[in-house]
């Protein structure tokens, strides 16, 4: 085996830097690239957040570092954060980056089942992303139409002014798609094909479960919404009237069409952000995961009933209010695959023995928070709270408090969890911890006040709200979230030093700094290319922690039984 | 909890839509009470100590398992009761609609609501009918139908007093109903995003004692579509 895979490990060390860093086919490299793309975007989209945020706090004064705005550009701005947080940070933070990183090295695979596939995901994430960025300074400004784009909104230029920029937001989308398709194809053969012997199914780390669950469910879902968007542009370029109501179409079918991949897009991010939470969770707590095969099949039911919820989002559009009924019980079922996964989690703690790392502290403070977010859903999954809730501020506490925990909360843990093994380093865990509680309470005191701004009967994409009598005694909550919100962009602050101090000055880490016992950790830190130098074998399930009768208290997958139970006997 | 923030009810399905609020808030605040109660005992009676190992245990016996499927078990028991609630009040306010009403057209566009009455021959679509603006007038303790139609993008009408959400879609005249319980002056706002104006698109809901909009009727109505009959 050593014979096959030598001229490997000499071929990559001749490649240039180019090869090696820019242009590489290592899905190492490729995961990191995806983490700094989004990292960019996130400066958009965090931009973005301050930008509305002040507007709703103080709307008569000049943003600090933007001016005045107006109601258009209110309106372009809110369509361009909602975009690059779902579609241009969450997604390939959370998949492109971390998934990229961690199947192969995790199912001991030495790079992703097609890696030219793979790097071409990425560049044509990047060029999705710069045509997005292009379109912010396209004539008549960027898309202002949501970034659900509902129709005729979307369609017709002249309801928004806005003609090349809505054009450049299609593109873009279909080109992330695209790189999405291609990035889930690799995700799913990889971890179906390329396990290492001894792998089963039943031993992948769940994080791989949720990563390839992800991948098929944004596989089977996207189709519609690509047809969609081509649609939507022949509508706007070529004179179709697939969605325009005064040439014989229909905007429902947009809807339709939009959350047909919308709600499954949700678990698409959610899951991976959960499956981070999963690993850190036993390596702290030293204790195996509560019900492995339940959380296995409670992700696959999930992903499963994600595509059988969507017109929860639809409840007062206008379709058969027949419907109504079946929707929501679909999306209320919801909650018992949510729940187990949930209740197995904190059943993990149990009678653990938990070290309170920062990547602990994001993964237990990332379920808390989520915890919000899931029981705020049921208010919105059921037909009748739905028509008081639906499009009220109610909805934009709710899916920031679902879509922060996992890609916020769960990303940092990953962050903290696996720099080490990236970077070859330690990051400093008093800064980290410091990072976590001050972005905990101000995530808190942003999110909750919205909440009560939506129960109080707040429409969404409201640019500023002292045309509503109603509204006015809402404004009080709208400048505690926008505080609290400059709270959190600071808070930020001692990460950013971390990270990257950390990447030159940190202590330098062994290859197993956390005593865990999933492949990856067997690999230096950080890992060569190709990752493995002898194929792994694998003996065991993957958090085997505690196990009773042995010295130590972690039991790595690949340690074969007769040396485990030779440090049994020790 | 949510009574000091949502607006008071005063429509007659609007009670029927607090109560599944509150029912749901009851249950789901059950649940998250305890589960964040066992998160944060857990995580601090398990701590890290000198001398004490973490159980080992899998949680992949029935006995085990059955700490976690039986309160999903629950949860799914409990889900299906709000669905159910929630089911008697969607129907009450959007697959039900009670006869003997007041017929009015309402019809959106950026940025204006327009509320249209029958004129004197009492039929809708016809020449005489009145159109009025942003202000609609409607009599207490009646029911009134809408037909809800846009000019030109998708809108949503919604009264939080009432309870009452409905889009308005292009190419579709979408019905809606209600009944106001209180005399009063009602707000109406757009909740679906409809372009620049979208965050001023307001109109208000007059609901006023039969008298008071029988006068309202006469004087603005049947007058104003007498001015404009063509002689």
């Amino acid at each position: 085996m050593n014979v096959a895979v030598k001229p490997l490990v000499h071929q990559a060390h001749e490649l240039g830097f180019v090869r090696r860093y820019i242009f590489s086919t290592d899905h190492k490299v490729i995961g990191k690239q995806y983490m700094a793309l989004s990292a960019l975007m996130a400066i958009i989209g965090g931009f973005s957040a301050y930008i509305i945020r002040w507007q709703l706090a103080w709307p008569e004064t000049s943003i600090p570092g933007w001016g005045p705005i107006g109601p258009d550009q209110y309106n372009a701005i809110v369509t361009m954060h909602g975009t690059v947080m779902v579609f241009f940070v969450a997604m390939p933070f959370l998949l492109g980056g971390f998934g990229n990183y961690l199947i192969p090295i995790m199912v001991g695979a030495d790079d992703m089942a097609f890696p030219r596939l793979n790097a071409m995901s990425f560049w044509t994430q990047l060029v999705a992303s710069m045509v997005l960025v292009a379109s912010m300074f396209a004539p008549e400004g960027p898309a202002a139409s949501g970034w659900t784009a509902y129709t005729p909104l979307s369609d017709n230029p002249i309801y928004t002014g806005v003609y090349l920029g809505q054009d450049l937001w299609i593109l873009a989308s279909a080109l992330e798609f695209a790189a999405f398709l291609m990035g889930g194809v690799n995700f799913i053969t990889t971890a179906l094909n390329l396990r290492a012997p001894g792998m089963t199914l039943m031993r992948l780390p769940l994080l791989v479960w949720m990563e390839i669950t992800a991948a098929v469910v944004f596989l089977l879902s996207v189709g519609p919404l690509i047809a969609a968007a081509i649609m939507l542009l022949l509508d706007r370029r070529l004179g179709t009237s697939f969605f325009r109501p005064d040439k014989g179409g229909d905007p429902l079918l947009w809807e339709h069409l939009f959350w047909f991949f919308g709600h499954p897009e949700v678990y698409v991010v959610a899951l991976p952000g959960f499956g981070i939470m999963l690993e850190v969770m036993p390596v702290f707590a030293r204790k195996p995961i509560f019900g492995y095969r339940m959380m296995v099949y409670s992700t696959i039911v999930a992903g499963l009933l994600s595509f059988i919820v969507w017109a929860h989002h639809m409840f007062v559009s206008g379709m058969d209010p027949r419907l109504a009924t079946p929707f929501s019980i679909t999306t209320i079922l919801i909650s018992v695959p949510f729940a187990i996964i949930v209740f197995a989690m904190i059943a993990t703690l149990w009678h653990g023995s938990i070290r309170f790392s920062a990547a602990m502290l994001f993964a237990l403070g990332g379920l808390a928070s989520f915890l919000i977010g899931g029981v705020t859903g049921i208010f919105l999954g059921s037909q009748a709270s739905d028509i008081y809730m639906h499009g009220t501020y109610f909805v934009v506490a709710h899916f920031h408090y679902t879509m922060f925990p996992v890609t916020f909360f769960g990303g940092m843990a990953g962050i903290y969890f696996w720099f080490p093994k990236m970077f070859g380093r330690m990051m400093n865990e008093a800064w980290g911890k410091i990072h976590f509680w001050l972005s905990f309470v101000f995530f808190s005191g942003v999110f909750i006040p919205l909440f009560l701004a939506g129960i109080g009967g707040q429409p969404r994409r409201i640019y500023e709200l002292s045309s509503y009598d109603m509204l006015k005694p809402l404004q009080p909550l709208h400048v505690i979230a926008t505080v609290c919100a400059l709270g959190l962009f600071v808070a930020q602050l001692p990460f950013i030093v971390n990270l990257f101090f950390s990447m030159v000055r940190g202590r330098v880490a062994e290859k197993n700094p956390w005593h865990a016992n999933t492949l990856e950790w067997t690999l230096d830190s950080p890992p060569h290319h190709p990752n493995f130098a002898t194929p792994p074998r694998v003996y065991r399930d993957p958090y085997e922690y505690s196990v009773p009768e042995m010295s130590e208290d972690w039991l790595p997958q690949d340690q074969p039984p007769t040396l485990a139970a030779a440090t049994a006997a020790r | 909890m949510l009574a000091g923030w949502m607006p008071p009810n005063v429509s007659t399905f609007g009670g029927e839509i607090d109560h599944v609020v509150y029912l749901i808030l009851y249950i789901v605040g059950f649940f998250f009470i305890v589960a964040e109660g066992l998160l944060i005992f857990f995580a601090i009676s398990s701590r890290r100590k000198a001398l004490r190992q973490a159980h080992y245990n899998r949680g992949d016996t029935p006995r085990e398992a059955a700490w976690i499927l039986v309160p999903a078990l629950i949860v799914l028991g409990l889900d299906l009761g709000i669905d159910s609630a929630g089911h008697r009040a969607w129907v009450m306010e959007k697959s039900t609609h009670p006869p003997g009403a007041i017929e009015i057209k309402v019809t959106a566009k950026q940025f204006n609501w327009e509320f249209t009455y029958a004129g004197p021959d009492g039929k809708l679509g016809t020449a005489d009918d009145v159109t009025v603006e942003n202000d609609l007038h409607v009599p207490v303790d009646q029911v009134v139908h809408l037909a809800l139609n846009s000019e030109d993008v998708i809108h949503s009408m919604w009264v939080p007093n009432f309870r009452l959400k409905q889009d308005v879609v292009p190419g579709r005249a979408i019905p809606a109903w209600f009944e106001a319980t209180k005399p009063g002056t009602y707000e109406i706002a757009c909740s679906e995003l409809c372009g620049f104006g979208h965050y001023s698109m307001r109109g208000t809901i007059v609901v006023q004692t039969a008298e008071d909009y029988a006068k309202w009727m006469n004087d603005n109505v049947l007058q104003a579509s007498a001015a404009s009959a063509p002689n």
